[in-house]
């Protein structure tokens, strides 16, 4: 090939870019036991892949090169079409490789499955997790505790979020920590992490849910069990409300596509995450409350969600009184 | 809402400036083209020779030209997201607000997959399937021209959303709950979901086409065996469509009724299953991508055993090869949402099976390097596709069965990393595979070759830019970088953002290329005149009709012994024998009944869309009356009487005269 | 070969030409139908999946637990619809325009009271405020046994057009392959009948 250099420099330039930037490239610097043994599954998938990929590529070249119409030299067999020989090698060779994959891939998916608990001598923290248009509102239930756009766990101890959507299909994702699982309205999903070292990590919807998407962001702060109780201690002694389902509600922002329905609703895009929030008591069941929303079978709770509605709508009106009252 | 004019009103025209600038382009390009045509007097010619065609050779030109427009606007949408993305670092809002930005990318997917890629394979189709198999047309022409037509409805439909209403915001595959009437209240998925149902029919009806035509059609003597791989791949893409097209429909009919009539296929209450959608469409989704790179697959073939003198390698294993991918195609389609939560086992079973198709794959990228080895390879504009082809795909190749390892995926899943990795197969596989088809079977669509240098250029431009474009993506997906982001505020994403950029304005440059070398070609045509109707000592049978092939592309049906028949013809001395005598030939005549079919369809689409109810009916009870009132027709076809081609085939033998003396 | 006999070659395939368009056509008929069975298929699969999900509305047992004779009847006025069809095709092979018509007018009628018992029995559940947009278990059943209802009457208006054909035109090759086409399709409509029966109302009344 005449200018093999216009394809190899932008890979290069890829080369040199990754070797600077080690640490934003978040899924091979993973914090997390399990972001790690991920991370070295795609390492040995690559690893394995690049014995077929590499003779591959490197016969492209070679082979355009020494068979070149101008390369007289060059054996010619115009005829020849058939090997057993190279048959056997172009079928059998990738057959092993995907054998060992496939067995690979057997093991891990049940070693890294999300709903598998993380083996520990200390007891998994249950995180509670709801997406909402267009924010991440988190539950604590032991500590009582929740927060809209806060992560916070103890560094060494595994965490089982429980993660359902009150909108939209979403995805919660930390990605220095690990893989991803869908959040699903009315389904109960379960992703088990663990930071293994103290750091903010970011967090992320990774399924399209709407204009708002983008700005489901969120931080997780892995810290040591002191910074942990002491955060704590900090959100039941802040200024907020109780998270029971009028308040819960109230949070929702406005949801729907369509450029037209969004001038109708004179709704103004911001491109901010929603601020982080602090709920130093949060109504028990909230978090089934939000499932049963969707829930098949039910029959009460319409009228529950139709209560909190109306409850959260009247606060929006009192709340709108007082401020144009108050200037 | 109203009784005339449904949910239609002066509100429905955008007022966004980007698009209203889009809008008057449109309209003055509009006019330029309509005012050409009316000033040259062309509408006549255009409607007998051109839209009430059943000739398979003109409606895959048709398609061509079709499918080009939409690769321009599905790639104006591309380079506004990546300048989008290039703009808005820092949390910033770059110059796109979300709910535009939002619809860009759905209708960026929707475009390139259904209205590009889907529209140039079934172009090539058209044009090669029949003369490679030594047929005069396809089995049922009429429904051809239908499914023509069809298809231009859906393509107009993605058009006008853009100038009335709205286009869908839910990415270009419009998973429910977002795109069901709760969250999507407006015309946008509406006109996704008519633009699709159309064209889908459209696609079904060519499928059963090609079917039967390659199954029932073939030259005596060419078994199964014997097929040109084109036309091999072009019988399984055919039942690939037929198997899962209509799935598509029934997803999106269930998708309508939720939408329209308040049902709960996929609600999020009421017992709705977005799941199930996911599922389904799925189902449909993965066997078209297929769908899509099987053909680019046979063009290779086709290309790399021209170029290099050489016979393809291991013929029976690339048919084996093909079957399994067909096969195989319908038990992976969970590998596209491994997150959603289905347990170890189910993820193990369809993740393997993903890597399983891996292993053709593979044999056939190996078939085409032993067919370069030990040839005499030209590298021709087709031949360096190809070239390009097998680097980029099978790093593509490689990623994908990364991405097919579960664990694996629950990290990059919905990621840059995969936005890359199907960029990656459907760039590298289906359209440098269009192109090298295009550039291949050029001369024999209108009887000159293309430009090789501005062919070259082309080529240059679409593969560094290419890698530019992607190869960053990759990193970001590992970076942590989702997808469908229209702002970010990581500082460390930037530099690739950018350089993503450059490499749309790369691939800007390579289409640029490609419309000047249409110019220039045009322009040196005569000196480029293709009069042997084998421009490139091809192998297969197409090759032994003029450039243009006769409107009924063979005087006598050929007799097949071999695979390559042309080849062995032109070894044995028995290519371009005059026959003795000529035949009458029984031709199917034009008609005007697809394109009137097609017109009252739009209309009953379009009404949906806007709640217009009695033009709906209207519309539907039209649209069945044009299809009973064809069945009624019995002037369907014609004899073309032994003189009328005999002429036409002495005229041939002149002009091979001709190039022998002058070669 | 000689070109000689190639033009007498030509000249056979010539008059095949005809025969192979009824086979070419029936055949390709036959494909479409295929895909209409995977059309069919998804929706089964809709059902499949949804059938549990009642809401608040009533379940498969409670809607047709008391009602599977009317369903009964249904079956059987299609079933002999089919038969009566076959009585039509078999007066066709024998030329015998005035039976094929009146075996179709007979077909007509049975399918038609399979098409008006349905439309009864889903308004009266729409009535009972049982309509499609209660649950997803009805969304699914109404569009299943809908669009099979929907296919019964279009191809009852295809029977009535091929009836003014046969009449106008005679049983000419057009019209018998149209009449081949429109077999397979009732034919494949009564199979399609036999999966809804079983699927929608026996197994959903015996869970």
């Amino acid at each position: 090939m005449r200018k093999p250099l216009l394809v190899t420099l932008p890979l290069l330039a890829m080369a040199a870019l990754l070797t600077g930037c080690g640490s934003d490239i978040v899924t091979f610097d993973s914090k997390g036991q399990i972001g790690i043994e991920q991370r070295d599954l795609i390492i040995l998938s690559f690893a394995l892949m690049l014995l077929v990929v590499i003779p591959a590529i490197f016969m492209t070249f070679w082979f355009g090169w020494k068979y070149r119409e101008s390369n007289q030299e060059a054996e010619y067999r115009p005829n020849w079409s058939h090997s057993t020989k190279i048959e056997v090698v172009v079928w059998g060779v990738p057959c092993i490789i995907i054998a060992i994959l496939a067995w690979v891939t057997y093991v891990t998916c049940h070693s890294l499955d999300p709903f598998k608990k993380i083996e520990s001598d200390k007891p998994a923290l249950e995180v509670q997790v709801i997406a909402q248009p267009y924010k991440w509102t988190f539950i604590y239930p032991e500590e009582g505790i929740a927060t809209v756009n806060e992560v916070y766990m103890p560094v060494n101890r595994p965490v089982t979020f429980s993660i359902t959507s009150d909108f939209s299909m979403n995805a919660f994702h930390i990605p220095q920590l690990g893989g991803m699982i869908y959040a699903m309205a009315g389904m109960r999903s379960q992703l088990n992490l663990i930071a293994n070292e103290a750091g903010v990590f970011n967090g992320l919807s990774a399924n399209y849910a709407g204009h708002g998407f983008s700005r489901m962001r969120f931080k997780a702060h892995a810290v040591s069990d002191e910074e942990y109780s002491a955060w704590v201690r900090q959100v039941k002694a802040s200024a907020g409300k109780t998270l029971d389902p009028a308040t819960y509600e109230s949070l929702r922002e406005y949801a729907l596509q369509g450029v037209a329905e969004a001038h109708a609703a004179d709704h103004h895009e911001s491109l901010e995450s929603a601020p982080v929030q602090y709920f130093p008591a949060v109504a028990p069941d909230l978090f089934k409350y939000v499932l049963d929303k969707y829930m098949a079978a039910n029959h009460g709770d319409h009228a529950e969600h139709a209560k909190a509605e109306h409850a959260a709508h009247e606060a929006n009106n009192a709340a709108a009184h007082a401020a144009a009252g108050g200037h | 809402m109203d009784m005339l004019l449904g949910k239609l009103s002066w509100a429905a025209i955008p007022t966004d400036p980007i698009v209203l600038v889009t809008m008057a382009a449109m309209a003055l390009g509009g006019i330029a083209v309509f005012g050409a045509l009316t000033y040259f007097k062309l509408w006549g010619y255009l409607w007998k020779e051109w839209f009430t065609t059943i000739d398979h050779k003109k409606i895959g030109i048709m398609y061509v030209i079709v499918s080009m427009i939409m690769l321009l606007r599905g790639f104006a949408d591309a380079i506004m997201m990546r300048l989008q993305l290039a703009l808005a670092a820092g949390g910033g809002e770059g110059y796109l607000h979300p709910q535009h930005y939002d619809q860009i990318f759905t209708a960026h997917g929707v475009i390139m997959i259904f209205f590009v890629a889907m529209g140039l394979v079934v172009a090539l189709m058209n044009i090669v399937v029949p003369l490679q198999i030594g047929a005069r047309d396809v089995a049922f022409p009429m429904l051809n021209n239908v499914s023509f037509w069809l298809f231009v409805a859906g393509a107009g439909f993605v058009m006008i959303s853009l100038v009335l209403g709205e286009f869908a915001a839910t990415g270009w595959l419009a998973y429910p709950p977002l795109s069901g009437i709760e969250f999507s209240p407006g015309v946008g998925v509406d006109y996704y979901i008519w633009a699709l149902q159309i064209s889908g029919l459209g696609t079904l009806l060519t499928g059963v086409n090609f079917f039967v035509t390659i199954m029932k059609m073939r030259a005596p003597g060419m078994t199964l065996m014997k097929m040109p791989i084109f036309t091999w791949t072009a019988l399984c893409t055919a039942i690939l469509i037929i198997a899962v097209f209509p799935v598509l429909t029934g997803t999106l009919a269930m998708l309508t009724a939720d939408r329209y009539l308040g049902m709960h296929f996929f609600t999020n209450e009421a017992g709705g299953s977005p799941m199930l959608y996911i599922n389904l469409i799925w189902t449909w989704g993965h066997p078209e991508v297929y769908i899509l790179v099987l053909p680019a697959f046979g063009v290779f073939s086709e290309v790399v055993a021209t170029f290099s003198r050489k016979p393809l390698f291991g013929y029976k294993s690339m048919v084996y090869a093909t079957v399994s991918i067909t096969v195989l195609s319908f038990l992976v389609w969970l590998h596209h949402f491994f997150t959603m939560g289905a347990g170890p086992s189910v993820n193990a079973f369809f993740g393997i099976m993903t890597m399983v198709i891996a292993i053709p794959t593979g044999v056939k990228i190996f078939s085409w390097l032993f067919t370069m080895y030990k040839g005499r390879i030209r590298f021709t504009v087709p031949m360096l596709w190809t070239m390009g082809f097998l680097v980029t795909f099978t790093i593509g190749g490689m990623t994908g069965v990364l991405l097919a390892v579960p664990p694996a995926d629950f990290v990059v899943h919905n990621s840059l990393f995969l936005i890359a990795h199907f960029h990656n197969v459907i760039i590298g596989g289906v359209v440098f595979g269009m192109f090298a088809g295009l550039t291949y079977w050029f001369p024999k669509m209108f009887g000159f070759t293309l430009n090789e240098t501005w062919g070259r250029r082309s080529f240059w431009f679409w593969l560094t830019g290419f890698y530019f474009a992607f190869m960053p993506l990759y990193v970001l997906g590992f970076m942590g970088m989702t997808r469908r982001l229209n702002t970010y505020n990581n500082p460390a994403w930037d530099p690739y953002l950018n350089v993503a950029f450059f490499g749309a304005v790369l691939i800007a440059l390579g289409i640029l290329c490609t419309l000047i070398q249409i110019a220039v070609s045009i322009r040196d045509r005569k000196q480029n005149a293709d009069v042997t109707g084998d421009p490139w000592d091809g192998r297969t049978l197409e090759w032994a009709t003029s450039s243009p092939a006769p409107y009924y592309n063979f005087a006598h049906t050929p007799h097949v012994h071999e695979i390559d028949a042309f080849w062995e013809d032109k070894q044995a001395g028995r290519a371009y024998r005059k026959p003795a005598g000529y035949a009458p030939i029984h031709m199917p005549k034009n008609r005007v009944e697809g394109i009137v079919l097609a017109f009252f369809i739009s209309a009953f689409g379009f009404a949906m869309v806007w709640h217009i109810w009695w033009l709906a009916a209207g519309g539907l009870l039209a649209s069945i009356a044009t299809f009973i009132a064809l069945t009624f027709n019995t002037d369907v076809d014609y004899h073309i009487q032994p003189d009328e081609v005999e002429k036409v085939e002495n005229e041939r033998y002149a002009q091979l005269e001709n190039a022998k003396g002058r070669g | 070969m000689s070109e000689l006999t190639h033009q007498q070659h030509d000249h056979a395939h010539g008059h095949e030409h005809h025969h192979d368009d009824t086979e070419i056509t029936v055949f390709g008929f036959w494909t479409y139908l295929m895909s209409d069975l995977i059309l069919f298929t998804s929706l089964f699969i809709a059902f499949a999946v949804l059938h549990p999900h009642v809401a608040d509305g009533p379940s498969a047992k409670d809607l047709f637990g008391e009602t599977l004779d009317y369903v009964l009847i249904e079956t059987f006025l299609l079933l002999i619809s089919s038969f009566t069809f076959g009585l039509a095709m078999l007066a066709s092979y024998k030329q015998k325009k005035q039976q094929v018509i009146g075996w179709l007018i007979v077909t007509f009628l049975f399918g038609a009271g399979f098409v008006g018992m349905e439309i009864n029995e889903f308004s009266h559940l729409v009535h009972e405020g049982y309509g499609p947009d209660r649950s997803a278990f009805l969304s699914s059943f109404f569009s299943l046994v809908g669009t099979h209802g929907l296919h019964v009457s279009s191809g009852l208006i295809w029977m009535t057009l091929l009836i003014v054909q046969i009449s106008k035109f005679g049983l000419t090759t057009n019209v018998t392959r149209r009449l081949a086409c429109l077999s397979l399709f009732w034919h494949f409509l009564d199979i399609v009948w036999i999966l809804v029966f079983s699927v929608v109302y026996l197994l959903g009344v015996s869970s």
